[in-house]
């Protein structure tokens, strides 16, 4: 007895379909006589017999069986072998298809957008995210977020407080300005500012120039500052971790700017070479451009010395926090009308009073002091600026 | 600690390998009499003799393939390919007998082989001569793929893939030769697939390798001054892949950017990226930002190849992003 | 038919050479059995008509010496002395294979016989073999390397390129390797003449300053001399040298080549009436050391280990999951 197997014809070849039976069932077989056709993935092929007998099939033609598989036998089956039996083809049972499943009551559809974090945190917490406003790109929802609301939610209604989480931006802040009180030796110089030149100027300018360029007190102080600095460039600079101090030959000066979020400090770059009207331009696109949030991650870069002035609230003096690695900063209030002494007169005059925040590593009073005075003596007379 | 150059961290690995080894032998192209197109192999030639450092032809698929017969013999060749450019005639040597040959002989047999040379980009060579192959190599299983960045690295680095058993890519960069370095004396290593964490911090991690380590750092201080704190992480290695100090990192910070030379797809910084979406997914603030390099053939043009690869200010802005 | 060259050796080895060639040629045939029946999966090559140049050449190297191996390379196996059972183990796939059934029918590998394994890319392992004859005298032994190899890979550029390092290295006694070209007509199916623009393959071999000659692959006992020869010098001088054997393969190039188009049944035929085992018959019943009850003892004993080898493989567990991970590393 010998096994007619499926052969394996192809490398990929896992099973093959007999097309034709060329022996039949019980016949005489030589070998190499053909015995069957069969088709495989490729090809169709013969398969011939390996032995001489009486060819006993197994399988019928048109089954596909797995390679390696008995489909006949030469000189009689194995005595359980069953007789082959003709394909017939299952009867396909009729069934209706089964109903459609009943429409769902409608889901809000609206995804939440949550980082996997802040999803964490509010499945850990039981934080419907729904209630949560993102305040991530595109509104999701981030950590943050998922922690404010926390916060919030754990504050009694009747409370007479609230506790605010700052936002990166003021975080950052807090940290510069708590290293800067910390480390860096501040001291204090202050002097008052006779501005009725400054602001008849100011008035001048504004009457000769137009509103399209509106020259305001503040670009006359940023002038002045820029122009005291160019003649004592002691504080004109950054204070670096070996202790050296970089004195830079130009003078770019940080505007602070109160936006919602925090201060930011757009640079004025060259302020003393910009006569007043460019500077003027400059500055107001600056702090416009500061509040609208569309200046370049560059323009905050690069200042050499800032100026912050107040005078917009009724501030009369201020003493500001150094930006490090700056090693000063100037502070203005708002110019007041007071009765002073000229010429053995009481006179009323505008007065501002200025006070410059410097790092005692850098210079002492009396580099601050002639710094200061530099800027009273261009602030009352004011024709140097427009020089 | 002695300080030198990434390149004398290399040659001076070489020398003490081959004075405590006679199984180590060096063959490359003008590696000899030309000592080395960077200089790593200068004097070898006259100090190991011809049998020891072998000048071979440009023939990079036949000198490679016998570096393979003389591992598989029990010798410890080390290739240097003068870029890793050249190594691609070679490639069906590297991938379909070094790196296989270990598993289809049922670990009969071991490729102790090292492969070393400038890999990567930047200095105007144009398409053919500028390329990152670190993860088409790293592709295959069976293969070791380092790639130090930093003198002290190059020293461990190496010594470790002269002592192991299996076939190391070894890629240097072109720019990273005269770097010089803090290197720590007598035998030492470093272990393969363990990630350094260069500088710490607490806002966001930052992955990156070879020249791209020292352009996240760059990148880290400026960040400093916009109140950001990185911590960059140096892979050092590729296969294996360290991704539990990686893991560990961006579970703490919850933001996370990856740095490549190399094109975008398919790329080293998409597995680390993948790795930390299945490691760390529910610890993620914000998705994972890749830097990598535009998806052309390098240019020549000075202009134009700025624009192809990473640089400082890109890797900083994906910072800002992942920060939003 | 050509005349023989006189008988050489001593007839109790022409003998074994006999029963080795007849055990050769059955386990082949089993193994084309075994993959109809799917017991063997991939690609299966045998070497049925090519068997005469492993043995010429493997009978006249030391235990110590070394050889690579294309991917036909069942029967420089098993005339090597691996055991039977371990190779047709490796081609069902079994623990008990030669590589744990991780390698193959194409990555036959016995380190110990200096086994240095079979190779599935064509041309690709001729490299190797040259950087480990570098080796075998950086090493300072005389142990030499064989390399086998078919015609398709003279065309190569794996081959060049290895041929001229051993031509330099040789140049110094650094390289004694033996390039065993088995040219069987066919790369596949095109022939060599519609693929080497020089047909006459070892001439090939002067363009790197390598000594090379043909010689009759069919007839076992002029394989072996010109073999015993070659590699006597090659261990002697440490250069390389090139045998290009003039062999046929009566089986098609692999167990999926099922109708050979690019030959006809008179040109087998013809090569058949210079069968190996045939040519080894004739020299045996010339000296009247084999007659019918002999051969037939021979086919028995054959048939038998064959059936020893395919039950062994047959029993052998298949590789458990944890050898998955097993081998991708040495350190």
């Amino acid at each position: 007895m010998a096994e007619v197997i499926m052969p394996k014809m192809g490398d990929a070849m896992t099973q093959g379909k007999i097309l034709a039976w060329r022996k039949r069932h019980g016949e005489r077989v030589d070998k190499g006589e053909v015995l069957a056709e069969i088709e495989t993935d490729k090809v169709n092929v013969e398969i011939e017999a390996e032995s001489s007998g009486t060819l006993h099939i197994a399988v019928p033609e048109g089954q596909t069986v797995p390679v390696g598989q008995v489909i006949a036998y030469i000189d009689g089956p194995p005595a359980q072998a069953p007789a082959p039996q003709a394909a017939t083809p299952q009867p396909e049972a009729f069934a209706p298809p089964p109903p459609a499943p009943a429409p769902a009551a409608p889901q809000p559809s609206e995804r939440v957008k949550a980082s996997p974090l802040a999803r964490r945190i509010a499945a850990e917490r039981g934080v419907d995210l729904s209630r949560v406003k993102g305040t991530g790109p595109g509104g999701r929802i981030v950590e943050r977020d998922v922690l404010a609301y926390l916060e919030a939610a754990a504050a009694p209604a009747e409370a007479d407080y609230e506790d605010l989480t700052p936002s990166r931006m003021r975080q950052a802040i807090a940290r510069v300005v708590t290293q800067s009180k910390q480390q860096v030796p501040h001291f204090y110089v202050t002097t008052e500012v006779d501005m009725a030149r400054a602001l008849e100027l100011k008035d001048q300018l504004r009457e000769a120039l137009g509103e399209e360029v509106r020259v305001t007190v503040n670009d006359l102080l940023l002038k002045a500052t820029a122009l005291a600095l160019r003649r004592h460039l002691q504080l004109n600079g950054h204070v670096r971790e070996d202790g050296t101090f970089r004195r830079y030959r130009r003078v770019h000066l940080g505007i602070m700017v109160a936006t919602p979020d925090g201060l930011i400090a757009p640079v004025l770059r060259d302020a003393d070479q910009l006569p007043l009207p460019q500077l003027a331009r400059e500055a107001r696109r600056l702090i416009e451009g500061a509040h609208a949030k569309r200046l370049r991650q560059e323009e905050y870069a690069g200042a050499t010395f800032s100026v912050s002035n107040l005078g917009m609230y009724e501030v009369t003096q201020f003493a500001a926090i150094i930006n490090p690695p700056q090693a000063g900063i100037l502070a203005a209030g708002r110019a007041q009308e007071r009765a002073v002494v000229r010429s053995g007169q009481v006179v009323v005059r505008p007065v501002l009073q200025l006070t410059v925040s410097a790092d005692h590593r850098v210079t002492d009073g009396a580099g601050a002091a002639e710094f200061l005075v530099e800027v009273k003596r261009l602030l009352e007379n004011p024709i140097l600026l427009v020089l | 600690m002695a300080e030198m150059t990434y390149r004398e961290a290399l040659r001076s690995t070489l020398v003490e390998e081959m004075d405590r080894d006679p199984r180590v032998l060096l063959l490359g192209e003008d590696i000899g009499v030309y000592q080395g197109t960077f200089r790593v192999t200068e004097g070898l030639l006259e100090r190991y003799g011809p049998k020891r450092v072998i000048d071979t032809p440009i023939s990079e698929l036949g000198f490679i393939g016998a570096a393979i017969g003389m591992a598989l013999l029990g010798l410890r060749p080390v290739v240097e390919v003068m870029t890793w450019n050249f190594s691609l005639p070679a490639a069906d040597q590297i991938l379909q007998n070094a790196a296989k040959v270990r598993y289809f002989s049922g670990g009969q047999v071991s490729v102790p082989l090292v492969i070393r040379g400038p890999n990567g980009a930047g200095v105007q060579l144009s398409a053919q001569h500028s390329q990152s192959l670190e993860s088409f190599y790293g592709h295959f299983p069976g293969l070791r793929v380092v790639t130090p960045a930093t003198p002290a690295d190059a020293k461990g680095l190496l010594r470790t893939a002269l002592r192991g058993q299996d076939p190391v890519i070894f890629l240097e960069h072109a720019a990273l030769y005269g770097v010089k370095g803090p290197v720590p004396e007598g035998d030492y290593t470093v272990p393969f697939g363990k990630a350094a964490v260069v500088r710490p911090g607490r806002h966001v991690t930052v992955v990156a390798y070879s020249r791209m380590l020292h352009l996240a750092l760059a990148a880290a201080d400026e960040l400093v001054r916009e109140g950001v704190e990185c911590e960059v992480l140096d892979l050092r290695s590729l296969r294996p892949l360290d991704m539990d100090t990686v893991a560990e990192s961006v579970r703490r910070t919850h933001r996370a950017v990856v740095v490549q030379e190399q094109w975008p797809l398919f790329g080293a910084a998409a597995e680390v990226a993948a790795g930390i979406y299945e490691r760390c997914f529910d610890e993620l603030d914000a998705p994972v930002e890749r830097v990598t390099g535009a998806d052309v053939p390098a240019p020549y043009a000075r202009n134009l190849e700025k624009l192809t690869f990473p640089d400082e200010e890109r890797i900083a802005q994906a910072v800002r992003r992942v920060l939003q | 038919m050509q005349h023989l060259q006189p008988v050489t050796v001593p007839v109790d080895t022409l003998l074994e050479w006999y029963r080795t060639l007849v055990f050769c040629r059955r386990f082949e045939e089993q193994t084309e059995r075994s993959f109809r029946r799917g017991k063997i999966g991939g690609y299966l090559h045998v070497a049925i008509g090519q068997e005469a140049v492993p043995l010429g050449f493997l009978s006249t190297t030391r235990p110590d010496d070394v050889f690579f191996v294309s991917y036909r390379d069942h029967v420089h196996t098993l005339v090597r002395g691996t055991d039977p059972g371990a190779v047709m183990a490796e081609l069902y796939g079994k623990l008990g294979g030669t590589c744990k059934g991780k390698g193959g029918s194409m990555h036959l590998f016995d380190v110990a016989r200096g086994n240095y394994g079979g190779y599935g890319i064509v041309g690709g392992h001729i490299p190797l073999a040259v950087g480990a004859a570098y080796a075998l005298r950086y090493q300072g032994t005389d142990r030499v390397c064989l390399c086998f190899f078919g015609d398709g890979a003279m065309n190569s550029g794996a081959l060049h390129e290895a041929a001229n390092l051993a031509g330099l290295w040789g140049r110094e006694g650094m390289c004694p390797v033996v390039f065993v070209v088995e040219n069987n007509r066919y790369g596949m199916g095109t022939s060599v003449e519609r693929a080497s623009a020089v047909p006459e393959l070892a001439r090939r071999f002067d363009a790197y300053d390598i000594p090379n000659e043909r010689c009759d692959g069919m007839d076992v006992v002029t394989v072996y001399e010109v073999a015993r020869r070659v590699v006597d010098q090659v261990r002697r001088t440490g250069r390389p040298y090139a045998v290009e054997t003039l062999t046929y393969r009566f089986s098609g190039h692999g167990a999926a080549d099922l109708f050979q188009p690019y030959r006809d049944k008179q040109e087998v035929e013809r090569w058949r009436q210079r069968d190996p085992i045939l040519l080894l018959e004739k020299r045996l019943r010339e000296a009247g050391v084999l007659d019918d009850r002999t051969a037939q003892e021979v086919a028995s004993w054959a048939d038998r280990r064959v059936q020893e080898a395919v039950a062994f493989a047959e029993a052998s567990p298949e590789p458990p999951p944890e050898e998955l991970y097993r081998d991708v590393y040495g350190s």
